[in-house]
Order: C-alpha cells, then sequence, then structure tokens
C-alpha cells in the first residue's frame, strides 16, 4: 500500500481531529508572524513611537530612500546608512572568499584517505557546534594576542570563519554525486589541468558553490554575536549592531519598520521562488 | 583517478586557516582562562567565579532558562512537526515553509517586535517576556528537523502498527516517537544551545532587568577592561564544556541540514 493511500485512510478515520491540528498550526503561526506583522503594519504610519498610530502614510518609506525627513527637516541617522553599506561589504567579501576557500577545501578533503579526512571533517564542524559569543570571544583574544587591532578587516576574516564549513558541506555532495573519470578523461584529451579544472569541475560543482554562497551571505548578514566582538571600537557597525546599540538606547529609530518590512518581503519572494523552482525540479526528477 | 588525487594538497590551506583561526583561538580561551594579569598560572577565576554566589546564580539560572524554553519549544514544535507531516494538507510545502520563514529574519529584529508587542499590549517586560521572546525565536529550530525525520518515515509502519493490533498511543509511542528521535535531539541541540549562550535577547526583553550567563561573560570583555580579560575567558571555558557536553547529543552533520531549514 502506498503512503498516500494509507494517508488518505488514516485521515477519513478521523476528521475532527484533522480539523482541531489544522486549527493548532494556524494558531502558532499567528503567534509567530503578530510581531512581524505589527512592524509591518506601523512602518505605514509615522509615529516615532511604536504603537502609536498617528495615520497612514509612506513618510517613513519616504524618509528612508531620500535620507532626509521633509515634515522635520531632520536627517535621518547617517549611521544607518553606513551599517547598511558596511552589512552588505562585508556579507559579499566574506561570501565570496569563503566559497574560494570551502570549494578549495572540499575538493581537498575529498581526497584524503579516510583518517585524516575523518579529522578534517571533524575539525570543519567546530565552527557550526560554537556559539556566536565563543567564536566571537575566542577571535577576539586571538586579534588581542597578535596585535591586529580590530576593524573591517577582522569581521570579514571571523565571518569567513565561520561560513566555509558551510560551504564544504554544500559542495561536498556534489563531488560525492560526480563521477571522478570525467576528470581523468577530460586530462586524456588533452586538457591542461587548469582547464580540466574550469571546464569540468566547476560546472559541477557550480550548484553546491552558489548555496554556500548564498548560506554565506545570509549568515553573514545576521550574524550578530561574532561581529560584537570582532569589530573593534573605530565605530564600525553593521546592521545588527547597530540595532542592538539603538534599542539599547530605547527609542528605535523609526526608519527601521519600513527597512525591516522591506527586508521581509524580499525574503519572502526569494524563498517562494526557490521553492517553486525545485518543487519543479523534483518534479521533472520524478518523471 | 591518481592525478584527481594531487589535489588532496587543495585542503591544506583551509586546514592552516582552522588552525590558526578556530584551534588557536580556542587554546587562547583556555590559557586565558588559566593565567592571571601578568600572565602567572593560576586558578583564581574559576575560585573567584565559584566565591561568588550571585555569578553561579547566574549560571545555573541561565542554564534553567535555557533548559524551559527548550521545553516549551519541544512541547509546542512537535505536535506542529507531527500534524504537518501527517495530515496531507493541500500544500505540505507552503506549511512548512511559513514555519521556517521566521529563521531567516534577523533575530534582533524578531526580539524587538516582540519587545514592541509586549509594549502595545502593557505587558511588563521580564522572566515571562524573556521566556516568550526566547520561545518565539527559536520555536522554527526546534519544528523544522522534527518534521524532516517525521517526513522522511515510511508512513506504511503506522498501518502495519494498527493492523497488528495498537491503538492510537501505542503506535505513537512505540513507532512514531522512537522514530522520530533524531529529529528531537538535533532540535534540542539547535534551541539550548543559542539560549543558553545569549546575551543580547535577554538584555532587549527584559531591559536589563535579569542578567543570563552570557552577558556576564559580555561585560567581562567590555565595560571592565582588560582586568577583566582572564575572568572572561574563563566564564567562557565554563559555557564552552556544557556546549561540548549538549553537542554530544545531536550528530554535527545534521546542524549544516537544518541551518535556514535546509532550503537552499
Amino acid at each position: 500500500m502506498n503512503n498516500n493511500a494509507v494517508k488518505n485512510n488514516i485521515e477519513r478515520r478521523d476528521l475532527l481531529s484533522r480539523v482541531a491540528g489544522q486549527t493548532y498550526l494556524w494558531l502558532l503561526l499567528v503567534v509567530l508572524y503578530a510581531p512581524i506583522l505589527l512592524i509591518i503594519i506601523f512602518s505605514f504610519t509615522k509615529s516615532k513611537v511604536f504603537g502609536n498610530w498617528t495615520g497612514f502614510t509612506f513618510g517613513l518609506y519616504e524618509n528612508l530612500l531620500t535620507g532626509y525627513d521633509t515634515a522635520s527637516q531632520v536627517r535621518v541617522d547617517p549611521n544607518l546608512y553606513r551599517a547598511m553599506f558596511y552589512t552588505a561589504v562585508i556579507a559579499v567579501i566574506a561570501a565570496l572568499l569563503s566559497t574560494l576557500l570551502g570549494t578549495l577545501a572540499a575538493i581537498g578533503i575529498y581526497n584524503l584517505r579516510q583518517r585524516t579526512r575523518r579529522a578534517v571533517t571533524f575539525l570543519n564542524s567546530v565552527p557550526m557546534i560554537n556559539p556566536d559569543i565563543i567564536t566571537g570571544i575566542s577571535l577576539f583574544l586571538l586579534f588581542v594576542f597578535l596585535g591586529i587591532s580590530r576593524g573591517l578587516l577582522t569581521v570579514v576574516i571571523a565571518h569567513v570563519v565561520f561560513c566555509t564549513p558551510y560551504v564544504v558541506l554544500s559542495v561536498m555532495p556534489r563531488l560525492t554525486k560526480m563521477n571522478p573519470n570525467i576528470y581523468e578523461a577530460a586530462l586524456d584529451l588533452g586538457a591542461t589541468p587548469a582547464q580540466a579544472l574550469r571546464k569540468v569541475l566547476v560546472p559541477e560543482l557550480w550548484p553546491g558553490m552558489v548555496s554556500g554562497f548564498i548560506l554565506s551571505l545570509t549568515l553573514s548578514i545576521d550574524d550578530f554575536g561574532v561581529t560584537f566582538f570582532t569589530k573593534g571600537s573605530n565605530g564600525l557597525e553593521t546592521l545588527s549592531t547597530f540595532i542592538y546599540a539603538d534599542a539599547r538606547k530605547g527609542g528605535l529609530t523609526p526608519e527601521l519598520r519600513p527597512l525591516f518590512s522591506l527586508i521581509f518581503l524580499t525574503i519572502l519572494v526569494l524563498l517562494v521562488i526557490m521553492n517553486i523552482r525545485s518543487m519543479r525540479q523534483a518534479k521533472k526528477a520524478g518523471r | 583517478m591518481k592525478v584527481f588525487q594531487n589535489r588532496r594538497s587543495w585542503v591544506w590551506p583551509y586546514v592552516l586557516f582552522l588552525v590558526l583561526l578556530v584551534v588557536l583561538p580556542l587554546v587562547l580561551i583556555g590559557v586565558y582562562a588559566f593565567t592571571d594579569a601578568q600572565g602567572h598560572f593560576t586558578v583564581m577565576n574559576f575560585v573567584q567565579f565559584f566565591n561568588k554566589s550571585e555569578a553561579v546564580n547566574t549560571f545555573i539560572y541561565s542554564i534553567a532558562i535555557a533548559l524551559i524554553t527548550t521545553i516549551i519549544c519541544l512541547v509546542l514544535g512537535y505536535p506542529a512537526a507531527y500534524i504537518m507531516a501527517m495530515r496531507s494538507f493541500r500544500t505540505p510545502q507552503v506549511m512548512a515553509m511559513l514555519f521556517i520563514l521566521p529563521m531567516w529574519i534577523n533575530f534582533l529584529l524578531r526580539t524587538i517586535a516582540t519587545v514592541e508587542l509586549f509594549h502595545m499590549f502593557n505587558l511588563p517586560l521580564g522572566e515571562g517576556a524573556l521566556l516568550f521572546g526566547m520561545s518565539y525565536d527559536f520555536l522554527p529550530f526546534m519544528i523544522y528537523p522534527i518534521y524532516n525525520t517525521l517526513q522522511k518515515m515510511d508512513l506504511s509502519l503506522l498501518e502495519a502498527a494498527r493492523d497488528l493490533g495498537a491503538n492510537r498511543m501505542q503506535t505513537f509511542i512505540k513507532v512514531v516517537l522512537p522514530l522520530s528521535l533524531p529529529g528531537i535531539y538535533s532540535g534540542i541541540v539547535m534551541v539550548f544551545m543559542p539560549t543558553v549562550s545569549t546575551f543580547a535577547i535577554s538584555e532587549l526583553l527584559t531591559h536589563n532587568k535579569i542578567t543570563l550567563f552570557g552577558s556576564l561573560i559580555q561585560r567581562s570583555f567590555g565595560e571592565g577592561g582588560i582586568a577583566m580579560w582572564n575572568y572572561g575567558a574563563a566564564l567562557s571555558l565554563i559555557m564552552l564544556v556544557i556546549i561540548g557536553a549538549t553537542s554530544f547529543f545531536g550528530q554535527d552533520d545534521t546542524a549544516a541540514d537544518n541551518q535556514k531549514g535546509g532550503l537552499l
């Protein structure tokens, strides 16, 4: 009997518990999304204090885009834009470096002998297990120990540390699936090792590299703990550390509300596109 | 094959990188923890911790909070994962995606959103807000791995159990639950580890009224200046022991699968 028939059978037996189950899921989702929806709703009103509705307006979106509030003639905190800029710069550089390093490492690990391979794989998993406060403090102590002053460079290095293991793990399945003979064949047919790398190996590993890159981007943008300890005190802020400092001061910059809503929307659209694509691919593969 | 195996050497830059930027820094935590500000060997940092009842209390309190958060997430999350995996929604993927989506939003923003929610309903910030906020932040990390293991389960096993005379409860306890244990383990690890080590979430959710162990560590490296670093390193080492013990619980290779809900 196939899974679907069993499923239907179970379902028919108990419609009531099915309804109860669905109600539970929707309730949970409502609670889960309530705070997010609140922020989105209040991004369309201009009150300085959150939760105070002063009429519908796109004012905050306008402020965010122009950097200037025409009503009160006050500039939006320039540090917010600097934080956005550095978040993007750090994420892109760290993700590129991680993808490069991680892909090379994955190819190397794949070709290692069993015992060494296990050791390196374990080492690779350590940054993933470590909570960010430990990664942050340990790197903080390293930079102090080596006398490196903290700033943009140290933050990028730190982000490469916690992103690369995920790239290794994204590329590895592509390697195990690949037929190792095709690389050999390319060499036999007269390709130089560099050509074989570019024309055979990289195209084979590309999907793994792309997902490793995107995962690194999101991990880097999301990070707070590691950045906090490695950014130093020269005024370098990412979006995360800016929000933290802002929230601790008390009032949250109102322009963060539309920014948050836009980020949420972007992620939602991206996820929907990616999932539709992977569902289609799964269907194709099924045929 | 031999030529390809020469690519073995490509691993060494990364190994060097890991030794320099992962192993050495962890060793440094140990070194700082067992030395004083002048660099002489000492166990005073640990003695100082165990003699301060305030610090020990914070430590125990943090573990308790993390445990309670984990239990809340398990109790709320398991049924959700189970319902999603068992009932055939017309669109189960969409349902799963809705639960995973919050994982992609910066946790500080989510935390602040929770704080604002409490403000709006005039609820006090404190222990209740802390537990609610942390459960809210990490619930998806519990649901996803459990859903993942349940979804892979062969449903004809349930049918077989029923045919052999097991009732619903027995089927669940003897078949479903044991099969979902790996998912439960990685869910527990993925919720417990960040909650036991957090410092930002608790500060925001309680307006600094409640100090967790993570904040204690963070402060040793912030306001205290160089004098507190060795003490902070000792606290970090204690935290590392907890983390190490917890990570034996779940298989580490599942961590990558579950990060961001494995949507990539």
